[in-house]
């Protein structure tokens, strides 16, 4: 080895040392006791325990906090894309009145701060019922995700010479077949990269969520505000959560990682 | 199945991209759409189609008028000059998938694809994805589909451009006779003037939208009818002349008169137009060579070589002609074997009479063709 890659290792090292800690001293106060955690400092657990998370597995207000924010974040991934991709397919192929206009109006969604949208969102969901059910955090939180699915499809969907589209029509397919058949095949990875988004965005939003929901579909991250309570926190059960709000993350993550530089460049490049 | 445009015409955002074209194709025929890049071949093609539909005029597919009929109801099939395949699908399931869409039995479907398969080679491949493969095997995967189909209109855009030279004159050769047994009104388009004359069958000539002939391939190079046609059909590109005809002499622009003999004889006196391809020019040392200095009415030209490229047996000589004042025109000759002259080096060009079209002014033909031995 030369010094100089030496060198570019070490610092290589340091940065992943640095980026690491953080999520290491998570993981090392979830399997700490509560007494250890604010008695001494330790680099490792002096008696490993996994009472915190027996507890949330076996707590049904804990675990039922995965439960509910899984299903409204499953619930707006799956009406983002399912919504998302006849829309990018317009501003892929066809050309009509407005149309760049509308798409950059679409973008600047993403840009307005979910607080201004909680109270509006509250008062209609509480006026039609909605209000403390998986599906208004999941019809809300499509207000960010639709448009920036849109994007990322589109852009792959540009990728797709037209001539394909024009090939099976000549072929004699109709249009649902050729979609499902021709088409969504060849942006398979669009829509993974999309549906990660709209996934990572709904998981680690937290206002709106918390706005729409009461008791029934409290999503995991209110849960965690629990801890606090007259005897102090609860710092281990909260790492221990902390840990497992993780883990959806990075496995989704572990599926789209070729495609994922693509999908933060919107599918353009 | 016949096919007939009349006065097919489209125009896209004010921009005229096809004027007015009619053409009537056969049962059976190969017609050769033949222009340069932009002349309108696609758009024509994707009218023909149904792809696009045309801004006024009809089309007529057996007598019946299909002009608004979208292309998913029509019998056609297209090959492009990229090569499109489903990406997705394995070779086998492209060329199958018309036929899929069709509905027809699984024990025909198979033995259509193979038939077609074994007819353009891919039988090693049914099993492998498109993108796996070389470009003339996506390309012949697309024929293949397109093949399968048993469409009655055909469509081929360009689709050997793509291709390196070995494959395209191996698929040049096939492709007519592959296609010749199923009775489908062909249609193909190509750039190359050559590829033209190779294929045979009818070819219509394309300039900026319009249709200037359209007849027997053989027949629209040896008599274009007009000067846009011969351009379209000379590669290289047609050498022009400048004349005025009074009575037994024609004055060429730099001065120079010759008799009027071969194609000038029987023609009232006037400005002409002069075509004569590349091949038809001889090019000879101005100081030694003087083989045919004897023989009348040859129209020689003193000329300056600008350029010479040698492709190895033959030379391309650009020359400009001496003496000639304004709106000079560039002339080229295509001569056998290596001849590598100097720049500025003085040439005399020699022009036989009996090798050349003549236009009128307006640019029309004036009925004189090459001799069939030319």
């Amino acid at each position: 080895m030369s010094p100089n890659t030496r060198g570019g290792a070490f610092i290589m090292a340091l940065y992943l040392i640095f980026l690491m800690l953080p999520i290491y001293w998570l993981v090392n106060m979830s399997l700490k006791t509560n007494f250890e955690i604010n008695t001494t400092v330790s680099l490792w657990p002096q008696a490993i325990t996994f009472e915190h998370y027996i507890k949330i597995f076996t707590d049904s207000s804990w675990y039922s906090g995965y439960i509910n924010s899984l299903t409204y974040v499953v619930l707006n991934t799956i009406i983002s894309i399912s919504l998302a991709l006849p829309a990018a397919y317009a501003f892929s192929r066809y050309s009509f009145v407005g149309d760049k206009h509308l798409f950059f109006w679409l973008l600047s969604n993403r840009m307005a701060p979910p607080a201004v949208f909680a109270l509006p969102f509250f008062n209609l969901y509480s006026a039609i019922g909605l209000f403390d059910t998986p599906w208004a955090v999941a019809l809300a939180h499509c207000l960010f995700n639709v448009p920036l699915a849109v994007w990322i499809l589109e852009g792959f969907m540009s990728g797709v010479p037209r001539e394909i589209d024009e090939t099976a029509a000549i072929d004699g397919y109709s249009f649902p077949r050729f979609f499902v058949k021709i088409f969504m095949p060849l942006i398979a990875s669009g829509i993974g990269v999309a549906a990660f988004f709209c996934f990572m965005f709904s998981w680690v939003e937290l206002l709106l969520a918390r706005t729409l929901t009461a008791t029934n579909a409290k999503p995991i991250a209110v849960t965690m505000t629990r801890t606090v309570s007259a005897a102090g926190m609860d710092w281990g059960l909260l790492a221990a959560a902390g840990v497992l709000t993780i883990i959806p993350g990075a496995l989704v993550i572990w599926f789209v990682r070729n495609y994922i530089a693509k999908g933060f460049a919107l599918g353009r490049v | 199945m016949t096919l007939e445009l009349q006065n097919v015409r489209r125009e896209v955002k004010g921009a005229v991209h096809i004027s007015d074209v009619s053409l009537m194709l056969e049962r059976g025929s190969l017609n050769v759409l033949l222009g340069a890049t932009l002349a309108g071949k696609t758009s024509l093609m994707r009218l023909m189609a149904g792809l696009d539909a045309p801004s006024s005029g009809r089309v007529i597919s057996n007598g019946q008028d299909v002009t608004g009929l979208s292309v998913k109801k029509r019998s056609v099939a297209m090959v492009y000059q990229q090569f499109i395949n489903y990406p997705a699908l394995t070779v086998y399931e492209n060329i199958a998938s018309p036929l899929r869409v069709q509905g027809l039995p699984r024990a025909e479907i198979e033995a259509r694809v193979v038939e077609a398969a074994k007819l353009l080679k891919l039988e090693p491949y049914l099993q492998r994805l498109p993108l796996a493969l070389s470009g003339g095997q996506q390309q012949r995967t697309a024929i293949a589909r397109a093949l399968v189909k048993r469409a009655d209109l055909v469509l081929l855009d360009e689709p050997l451009a793509n291709l390196d030279y070995k494959l395209r004159e191996e698929l040049r050769e096939e492709l007519p006779r592959i296609f010749a047994s199923t009775g489908a009104v062909f249609v193909y388009a190509t750039t190359e003037p050559t590829e033209a004359l190779l294929l045979g069958g009818n070819t219509a000539t394309l300039m900026q939208g319009a249709v200037t002939q359209f007849g027997p391939t053989a027949e629209v190079y040896r008599r274009p009818a007009d000067l846009a046609t011969a351009r379209v059909f000379s590669d290289p590109p047609l050498n022009t002349l400048r004349v005025t005809k009074s009575g037994a002499t024609v004055r060429l622009e730099n001065g120079t008169t010759v008799a009027a003999i071969g194609a000038f004889a029987g023609v009232a006196d006037g400005a002409y137009i002069i075509g004569v391809r590349a091949h038809h020019l001889a090019v000879e040392d101005r100081t030694f060579g003087d083989a045919s200095r004897g023989e009348s009415g040859l129209i020689r030209l003193a000329a300056a070589i600008a350029v010479t490229e040698v492709t190895g047996s033959e030379s391309f000589l650009h020359m400009d002609v001496i003496g000639e004042a304004g709106g000079k025109e560039r002339l080229t000759a295509l001569v056998p074997g290596v001849r590598r002259l100097e720049p500025e080096a003085e040439v005399e060009v020699v022009i036989d009479p009996r090798h050349i079209l003549l236009f009128d002014a307006s640019g029309r033909s004036t009925g004189t063709a090459l001799d069939a031995a030319a």
